[in-house]
């Protein structure tokens, strides 16, 4: 459902202005979104100042800077530091991204930090992924044969490899999901796009049995058809894929199937 | 509080099969007014700043008026199909079912009014 105001107690209040560092000739000042679950106050963004002549490239770099050296109880997730496992995903100046790979000489002024949008905080930068993962687990991501199983392996083209380049990469951190206006309103029922772009992933691959099963799973005026294209998915992405792209092929075979 | 799994959440009440036929009409209605609205434009656009007599007589004549037939009904229909999704997109509920029976009627009681004046004129 469409929310146009925060509720009260979500509203985001000035926090704490650390120190600048003594010394330190280029500082940025980064506006980090915080909030507590345990202490029942509003969100808050406090402000950090970095000394950048002693701080790594990325974003993460600078999270990680912060915790260690100023705020040991800023919380995010973090883990592989180089775009694979997805972990680190929020919304920096604007943009869902994964911290660990975006530059902050791709920022101007200020850096802003904020969790995902529209999606409910467990703690500071880290939003509750539950029902994002239940999506992913409810379009069957993994192969499904009714054949016996061959004596050495499904085998598959190159040609039919090919087909899920650009596909395959996705490391399901949520960033498309939660930049689609469809999947603010509409997240309960709609799949959102990395959960149609993995199953678009497993209807086209070609050692696959069960595609009529995935399109039906699929055709449903919410769970599929709440993608108008607005394409913010495709724009977002970390890693430079198209769920748009991988929606539209859904639909073109569900209307092959009738039309 | 209900206990539900997140899996449940997620499965909901399972897909409902639909939503093809009404993606499909979507297209073909856009397709249909891609070539429909230009050529209607045009035939207004030339009767616009005439006589009476001049704008009843251009939409007496066949083509005209049955192009014009088709903009209300195609136009309308369309108008129907794109409103429900916007309504699914932003109410739910009961506001979401009594906004998509009244946009549903909106849509046919504009044809009707359409087409019947387009008789009164054309015939």
């Amino acid at each position: 459902m469409v929310q146009l105001t925060l509720p009260k107690n979500s509203r985001i209040r000035t926090g704490k202005t650390w120190p600048k560092p003594e010394g330190a000739t280029n500082i940025r000042k980064f506006s980090i979104y915080r909030w507590n679950p345990d202490d029942g106050e509003n969100p808050r963004v406090d402000s950090y100042f970095l000394d950048m002549d002693k701080c790594g490239p990325m974003v993460l770099d600078a999270l990680i800077k912060i915790k260690n050296e100023i705020d040991p109880t800023l919380t995010f997730r973090r883990s592989c530091r180089e775009g694979i496992c997805g972990s680190c995903a929020m919304n920096i100046d604007g943009i869902n991204t994964l911290a660990c790979i975006y530059g902050m000489d791709e920022i101007k002024g200020d850096v802003k930090i904020y969790p995902l949008p529209h999606l409910e905080v467990v703690k500071d930068l880290i939003p509750d992924l539950t029902h994002f993962y239940a999506q992913h687990a409810s379009i069957m991501p993994w192969l499904e044969t009714k054949t016996n199983r061959p004596a050495k392996e499904w085998r598959q083209s190159i040609e039919d490899r090919k087909k899920l380049d650009g596909l395959y990469e996705c490391v399901m951190c949520a960033s498309c999901s939660t930049s689609c206006p469809s999947y603010w309103w509409n997240g309960d029922q709609y799949l959102g796009p990395a959960a149609l772009l993995h199953a678009y992933r497993w209807i086209i691959d070609s050692r696959d049995e069960a595609t009529g099963e995935r399109l039906d799973q699929l055709e449903d005026p919410f769970k599929l058809y709440r993608c108008h294209t607005i394409m913010n998915c495709a724009k977002t992405c970390p890693k430079g894929l198209n769920p748009a792209k991988a929606i539209a092929e859904i639909k073109k075979m569900m209307v092959n199937r009738v039309v | 509080m209900r206990y539900l799994t997140a899996r449940k959440r997620a499965e909901g009440k399972g897909p409902s099969h639909t939503g093809t036929e009404h993606h499909w009409h979507m297209q073909v209605s856009a397709v249909g007014l891609a070539f429909l609205v230009p050529l209607f434009i045009f035939i207004f656009g030339s009767a616009l700043g005439g006589t009476y007599e001049e704008v009843i007589a251009t939409f007496s004549r066949p083509i005209p008026a049955i192009l014009t037939a088709l903009v209300i009904f195609v136009g309308l229909q369309h108008f129907s199909k794109g409103a429900q999704m916007m309504i699914e997109d932003y109410a739910h509920g009961t506001t979401r079912k009594a906004l998509i029976m009244f946009v549903i009627g909106l849509s046919y009681a504009l044809t009707a009014v359409g087409l019947f004046a387009l008789a009164k004129i054309a015939l």
